[in-house]
């Protein structure tokens, strides 16, 4: 009996053995171009800013954000993001009070223009950033205040 | 296997609008189910579009992009006939790829 105990423990010790050597070093290969996961549990903008390395954002006016002012459904909100200004290298979207902040990034080459829509999910009304990371290091962002109206009779 | 993207390229010009549905259920990790038990997370964090086989955008989502993901680009130097391709990678490590033609 003890023996069969013994190799009991064991197995499992080698089974949770293969999964720290095995599959981790697996992870971290297929995501060379890294998910950035870190990021994605910033739960602000100046945690995320350390996170990515990127400069205080500036406001600015060649951002254009669009966003509805009032969502009525919390789950799918329209957002979109667009400059004409040359030089961005990506675009990410923050909802302020999301659980975590960063909800999306966008890495453009020269062949695409410099405007994305998608749709969010909002836990509640909040601010929404637009934020482009340039290819000198600046961020400018554009910001909306979208209001999600809960229980469904839109306000 | 995850279903099929709806991709559809519009070209208007030397432009290309592309709209991408993807079909997921975006689970954020952060819900309950009628247990009492948090539903895992489940979301897409990848996304890379192509054009003509050679990545032109790329991605990365969190959980609080909806469910059942809406995506819009525009393709620059498109013309009818070429190949909009569209690849997702999820946090399970499951992946699909469409292709649409340029219209």
């Amino acid at each position: 009996m003890m023996e069969r105990r013994e190799m009991l423990k064991r197995s499992s010790a080698l089974a949770s053995l293969m999964l720290t050597a095995g599959v981790w070093p697996g992870v971290s290969l297929a995501q060379a171009t890294a998910y950035a996961s870190a990021a994605f549990e910033a739960k602000s903008m100046a945690d995320l800013a350390k996170v990515l390395g990127m400069q205080a954002p500036v406001a600015s006016k060649d951002i254009n954000l669009q966003a509805p002012d009032i969502a009525e459904n919390g789950a799918v909100v329209p957002v979109g993001a667009s400059t004409t200004l040359p030089g961005v290298k990506r675009i990410i979207i923050l909802i302020e009070k999301n659980p975590s902040i960063l909800t999306a990034m966008f890495d453009f080459t020269d062949s695409v223009e410099t405007t994305i829509s998608t749709r969010a999910k909002m836990g509640q009304s909040s601010n929404v950033f637009a934020v482009a990371l340039m290819n000198d290091g600046r961020a400018l962002y554009a910001v909306k205040e979208v209001k999600v109206t809960l229980g469904g009779c839109g306000g | 296997m995850a279903d099929p993207m709806r991709i559809r390229a519009q070209l208007a010009g030397d432009k290309a609008t592309v709209r991408v549905l993807v079909g997921h259920e975006m689970e954020t990790g952060q819900r309950k189910d009628s247990a009492g038990k948090i539903i895992p997370a489940w979301f897409i964090q990848e996304v890379t579009a192509s054009h003509n086989g050679k990545a032109v955008l790329t991605a990365q989502w969190g959980p609080a992009v909806s469910k059942n993901p809406f995506m819009q680009f525009i393709v620059k130097g498109a013309k009818a006939g070429d190949k909009i391709g569209v690849s997702w990678k999820d946090n399970k490590g499951d992946t699909r790829s469409d292709e649409a033609v340029v219209a």
